[in-house]
């Protein structure tokens, strides 16, 4: 239960070890900051829970996409993320040991215990901007998974080779969808650049290394996201110049995500996504 | 049934043309596009399948009403699966009906503007979790009823087209059995929500299957040309008989004071639904006749300008290519 001092704590993320090691059952120690295990639990939901926010915005769309081929290519995209949410989270749980396992971590968490870039949990907004996010994000994700498939452990490189053949085909189609859209009617390239300008600050946060990041990569476990830039800025830069979209100058990246600091739109988000787990705790579904 | 009450068309064509084309049906021959009908044939078919297709597209709404508060994991999968395969349905019933020489704009537009319509299911809301395993059961039960004898009607795109529909129908209806299987073996709430999504959506699917054939003079023409096979009623035994013993496995109770096993029939004597509801959901009064309408056109309307945008891509793009060629020559 929090008190009164809390609100003055100035640390977040210890506020929110004390409440999450108290929710879990009595007898179990939460990971210990800075151990290997807890670097890789953080690591892994990382992953996991890029997929699994992104995956849950985009199943927001079903059934109400601009065109029956969009529905239809949405869901699938749902349906990956989620599939890979279910490997990461499977995995974090696994390597936490403390008993969860992907469902509970998915739905028995709180805000700031998820560590999804701040980019996934924007709203859809409209179609482009909902299109824009994706290649976005797709752009790092592949390259990223790629970069995976050399993992340490055999576990992730195993998980990332299968995800990556999936994600391959989502870079394929919001990029193709960026370009066309882009360099399609004098409306659709507005509605492009406009959701361009209003994501690109969001993009910088997948690409920035924090402490976690660097021990995972030093330890040959998870890549430098740095790492991942060239590749990011070489796709971006090609099929935005396709598209006719001009790239935004700046280079200021929100950031907070990856260390549980979201948005407003977390909460929201989380709120539908795990009411009936929260409502119903004693229930199987 | 997810075409219901279709009205058959009157035809004008030349009598030995039309005997001709019915022997053709009696013979068990299929129908394929190009090949002469009758123009009441292609107008009842184009009518149906519509109608088949809108429901596929507008039944995607009642249950992405839960996409986002599916409980597991696993379970958000298996919805946005199925999901994803409603809409797959629609596609290719849309080009079925495109076959018969009709656009799917053109098809989009009647039912946006309310002059086609979509099954009467899908205007039932659905209000807990337990109503996607009772869709998946019932509501996709008895689409299969009256979609399997569909994979022999006389229309050759129609009848290819159901096939692989009822292969992935019977997939969902196994998935909604199991959901609500878990519910019925629940907590005391989860069975309760098991019980509650049956007394709502028993009456609503024995609709599904449309009033009885003895009122019905349209039944008689769409029989005779093998578009329709069973008449309402046989179909609607079928399902009270397959779905009965169903329920009394979960434990759950049909909400039917009269239903009664009948050893002369070898089936169950049930109630008819209240037909005066089915008539007004269909005149556009039930519970979500509007959303589900204003849903699917604010989605058409949003989209128009990515659909203007691609349209124009494409049009740059025919018009440098043909650029590129006269350069070259």
């Amino acid at each position: 239960m929090p008190v009164q001092g809390d609100m003055m704590t100035p640390d977040a993320e210890a506020l929110a070890k004390a409440a999450g090691g108290a929710a879990r059952s009595a007898g179990q120690t939460p990971l210990e900051a800075g151990s290997p295990e807890m670097d890789l639990f953080t690591g892994l939901t990382r992953l996991g829970d890029n997929t699994l926010i992104l995956g849950h915005r985009i199943s927001e769309w079903c059934g109400h996409a601009p065109v029956l081929e969009e529905d239809i290519a949405l869901s699938n995209m749902a349906l990956d993320l989620i599939g890979q949410t279910q490997f990461w989270l499977g995995l974090a749980a696994e390597v936490e040991g403390r008993g969860r396992d992907a469902d509970a971590l998915a739905f028995r968490r709180d805000a700031w215990h998820f560590h999804n870039i701040l980019l996934v949990e924007r709203p859809n907004g409209d179609f482009g901007q909902t299109l824009m996010r994706q290649f976005l994000f797709d752009a790092w994700h592949a390259p990223m998974l790629k970069a995976l498939e050399g993992s340490a452990d055999a576990r992730i490189a195993e998980i990332a080779a299968k995800a990556h053949r999936e994600v391959a085909y989502h870079i394929e189609r919001s990029a193709d969808l960026v370009i066309r859209l882009g360099d399609g009617s004098e409306e659709s390239h507005a509605r492009m650049q406009a959701a361009l300008d209003r994501l690109w600050p969001y993009s910088g946060e997948m690409m920035i290394a924090d402490a976690v990041d660097l021990r995972l990569a030093h330890a040959g476990l998870i890549p430098d996201p740095a790492s991942i830039r060239p590749a990011w800025d070489e796709t971006v830069n090609h099929v935005l110049e396709e598209a006719t979209l001009k790239r935004p100058e700046g280079n200021f990246a929100h950031q907070g995500g990856k260390q549980g600091r979201h948005s407003e739109h977390m909460g929201h988000l989380l709120a539908p996504m795990q009411w009936l787990q929260r409502a119903y705790p004693d229930a199987e579904w | 049934m997810y075409a219901q009450m279709v009205k058959s068309e009157a035809t004008n064509d030349d009598p030995e043309m039309l005997a001709a084309f019915q022997a053709r049906i009696d013979a068990g021959e299929r129908i394929e596009p190009k090949e002469w009908m009758p123009e009441g044939y292609r107008k009842t078919l184009i009518r149906q399948i519509g109608q088949h297709a809108h429901s596929e597209i507008v039944g995607q709404l009642p249950e992405g009403n839960w996409i986002t508060r599916a409980p597991t994991l696993e379970r958000k999968a298996i919805l946005l699966a199925k999901v994803q395969d409603e809409a797959g349905h629609g596609l290719y019933l849309y080009c079925a009906a495109e076959t018969l020489g009709v656009s799917r704009d053109d098809l989009t537009e009647q039912l946006l503007s309310g002059r086609m319509k979509y099954s009467s299911i899908f205007n039932y809301p659905t209000l807990t979790w337990a109503d996607i395993g009772a869709v998946g059961w019932l509501v996709d039960g008895a689409a299969i009823m009256n979609q399997v004898p569909l994979q022999r009607t006389s229309f050759g795109p129609y009848a290819r087209a159901m096939v692989r529909i009822c292969k992935e129908e019977s997939f969902h209806q196994r998935q909604g059995y199991d959901l609500i299987r878990k519910m019925a073996e629940g907590t005391a709430e989860q069975k309760a929500m098991a019980q509650d999504a049956l007394n709502r959506f028993w009456y609503p699917s024995l609709m599904m299957f449309g009033p009885s054939d003895k009122e019905s003079v349209h039944s008689a023409q769409s029989m005779a040309w093998k578009i329709k096979i069973n008449t309402n009623d046989e179909l609607r035994q079928k399902f009270v008989d397959q779905t009965v013993p169903q329920a009394q496995f979960l434990g759950l109770t049909v909400p039917d004071e009269a239903l009664a096993w009948n050893e002369d029939k070898g089936g169950w004597d049930f109630s008819e639904p209240d037909w005066n509801e089915f008539y007004e959901v269909l005149k556009g009064n039930g519970p979500c006749n509007v959303e589900r309408i204003e849903a699917r056109q604010k989605a058409w309307n949003d989209g128009a300008w990515f659909r203007d945008g691609l349209m124009a891509h494409a049009k740059k793009r025919d018009a440098r290519r043909q650029a590129a060629q006269m350069a070259a020559e």
